[in-house]
């Protein structure tokens, strides 16, 4: 097999693991431009949209086009009781013990996931079959092409709804200055709200699209929220398009190094990654360095 | 105040010496398994299994005309929490022997201890160095098979195959890196050559990277050594790449699960060494594992309303074990362990046992067979 078709499929399926981390990563930088915290619970969100869909599936036996939309739901309801009983009542608390609360909250859900459902790893079904299509000398499954289509889709809803809304716009104004943005009349609280409930949308839907390929699990969360964490680093804390890239740099970098280097340094770049971003770039790869006014 | 404690105290006293008077009659072993954690797939049958064969001994009037008695404490898969148990099982309620622990990283920890207190450990881990060197360790058994068995089983066939070069994909955890240290040493010495060795982590989601680079190496087969769900995903991107090179995998995905998750589809001609517990309803009736291995099935089945796993046989092994130990020799720690080591053709879950001073497992090839899976069932390999 030549080298050319090799690299192909090392991107291609970098591409896929990267865009799952990038929606993640939105995630991860929604909450954190509207609360100023990293929510460590992200990952957990991304475990009960798998586990909630196949639940749906199995136990109430709906069909996939109910059972998704559904989970999705549900997952959201679960954010919102998140920020409401375990954010919400401590706003005036500071952000490293928010930070914590969300470590804490993120070990409740994924015990109590295991406590409902059992810590076996389940399959959910693929959304169109599992035939693979060739691409140029390199193979791709059908789901592969959903998690891409749905990521823009999501990807390119979020931007609309930043920039185009009253709401999004709100939300951004909270993100720059939460004082100044309650001043004019935006309800901050109501926000922060709305950025968990985002968040844990987007975060489940990602575990719903890639459950099919990767199963799911009590305790998925915990990696891929870390990796869609690394993602929003490369981004910046960008909800846009940076942390996009993040994710699909990531996910490339991956897919590269465990093909061409070795497979066993695979999640060691992830964080080598983080910690170098961290170091020489702590704005993000993109972004500009923070300049105080005095 | 005073008076009220005082009431208190006696009260405890007499439930106390109460207890104790009933445990008189009673042999006390104990059991460590990681019921919670990491390994609680392992631990959590274990423990059930143990507990439903007890409650069943008793029942039947127990052994030598005493009942027995099961402390079982939950380690949480921790060496440092397995080795405080552990005493707390041989000095507070003076266990004449114990069952597990469920891991091999908890049992090195815990036999370091039982060996000084002179406590028969039969663990539930298959790691080979509990149980090796023999002579440091007198009082340590094991029941899982060696993984170099299981490696030997896949060699053997591939052999016969003539298939040369092999390509291995482990999975970066303890038990990944037992069988990959297995497989190159056995390859080593039986003349095989190892053309590529990739690794992969726990709770990897993609493992196409490693297989493209396996497809290249020109392999006659691939080799798998891991548990759920990675190798469930890789049979899944074997197929996804069109791989048409045989693959194995080990015996740690040796159970219907593993064909659930990675779909009959994509696991249809996957070869591996399988327990036969996971295999007992196409073994030949002749069989002598045969009826025990369908009596576990369907008593587990009964009691826990899920299939038993070869993971509780592990608990299984060591409970036939220890009650054969006593019956034949008697019940205090230094009898039971002279028992378990004179164990022999004892008939059990893992395989036939034969122990003896050099041989702390008992276990040889035949405690696996290989089956091919064939539309979602295993077909055994001739």
């Amino acid at each position: 097999m030549e080298l050319s078709e090799q690299l192909l499929q090392y991107l291609l399926s970098g591409l896929s693991t990267g865009a799952i981390y990038a929606l993640i990563g939105i995630g991860f930088s929604i909450i954190y431009n509207s609360t100023g915290i990293i929510n460590f619970a992200q990952g957990e969100f991304v475990m009960l949209g798998g586990m909630l869909t196949l639940f749906l599936l199995e136990t109430l036996e709906l069909p996939l086009w109910a059972a998704i939309p559904l989970a999705v739901l549900l997952a959201t309801i679960t954010g919102l009781l998140f920020e409401r009983l375990a954010i919400r009542p401590l706003r005036k608390a500071t952000p490293i013990s928010l930070v914590i609360i969300t470590i804490g909250g993120s070990i409740l859900i994924r015990g109590l996931a295991m406590l409902i459902w059992d810590k076996d790893t389940h399959a959910i079904p693929s959304f169109s079959g599992d035939e693979p299509i060739m691409l140029g000398g390199a193979t791709v499954l059908p789901q592969h092409i959903w998690i891409i289509v749905i990521t823009i889709i999501l990807i390119s809803l979020n931007k609309w709804f930043f920039n185009h809304t009253i709401s999004g716009k709100a939300m951004r104004a909270c993100s720059y200055n939460p004082r100044a943005a309650g001043l004019v009349g935006v309800d901050v609280r109501k926000m922060v709200l709305l950025s968990f409930m985002i968040s844990s949308a987007m975060g489940s839907l990602a575990g719903i699209i890639v459950a099919p390929l990767t199963m799911t699990s009590y305790d998925v969360g915990i990696m891929l929220g870390l990796k869609g964490f690394c993602a929003a680093i490369i981004g910046g804390m960008s909800s846009g398009i940076p942390t996009v890239i993040g994710g699909l740099i990531l996910g490339i970098l991956e897919s590269l190094g465990a093909g061409l280097i070795s497979s066993g340094y695979k999640d060691a770049i992830a964080f080598i990654i983080l910690l170098l971003i961290l170091f020489i770039r702590p704005q993000g790869l993109f972004g500009k360095p923070e300049s105080e006014r005095v | 105040m005073k008076k009220l404690m005082i009431v208190c105290s006696m009260v405890a006293l007499l439930i106390c010496s109460a207890t104790m008077a009933f445990a008189a009659g009673t042999i006390k072993i104990g059991g460590l398994f990681s019921v919670t954690g990491p390994a609680s797939f392992l631990g959590e049958p274990e423990k059930k299994t143990l507990e439903m064969l007890v409650a069943d001994l008793n029942a039947k009037g127990g052994i030598n005309g005493q009942k027995l008695e099961a402390v079982i404490y939950d380690t949480t898969g921790d060496a440092t929490k397995a080795v405080q148990l552990a005493t707390k099982l041989i000095k507070n309620d003076k266990v004449v022997a114990i069952i597990g622990p469920s891991t091999t990283g908890e049992s090195m920890a815990v036999l370091a201890l039982t060996e000084k207190e002179k406590i028969p450990l039969i663990s539930c881990a298959a790691g080979i160095k509990i149980t090796e060197p023999a002579a440091a360790r007198k009082f340590t058994f094991k029941t899982p098979a060696n993984d170099h068995v299981a490696v030997e089983k896949i060699l053997q066939y591939a052999g016969r195959m003539k298939q040369k070069n092999l390509a291995i994909l482990t999975v970066t955890d303890g038990f990944g890196a037992s069988g990959r240290e297995q497989l190159k040493t056995t390859a080593a010495k039986k003349g095989f050559r190892i053309v590529a060795d990739e690794t992969y982590s726990p709770k990897d989601t993609d493992m196409t990277p490693q297989l493209t680079k396996i497809r290249s190496s020109k392999a006659d087969a691939i080799i798998c050594w891991g548990t759920n769900p990675g190798p469930a995903i890789i049979t899944k991107n074997v197929k996804q790449l069109g791989i048409k090179t045989p693959l194995y995998m080990s015996h740690g995905v040796a159970s219907k699960k593993y064909i659930e998750l990675a779909s009959p589809a994509a696991a249809e001609g996957v070869m591996l060494p399988a327990g036969k517990l996971a295999v007992y309803d196409v073994l030949p009736k002749n069989d002598p594992q045969q009826k025990l291995l369908k009596d576990y099935n369907i008593a587990y089945k009964k009691a826990y309303g899920v299939e038993a796993s070869t993971f509780g046989g592990y608990a299984y092994d060591a409970f036939l074990l220890v009650t054969n130990a006593i019956k034949t020799k008697g019940a205090t720690a230094f009898q039971i362990r002279d028992g378990l080591e004179q164990a022999k053709k004892l008939v059990s879950v893992s395989g036939i046992f034969n122990m003896s001073p050099a041989d702390h497992n008992g276990l040889d090839l035949s405690a696996f067979e290989m089956v091919k899976i064939t539309k979602g069932d295993w077909a055994l390999l001739k």
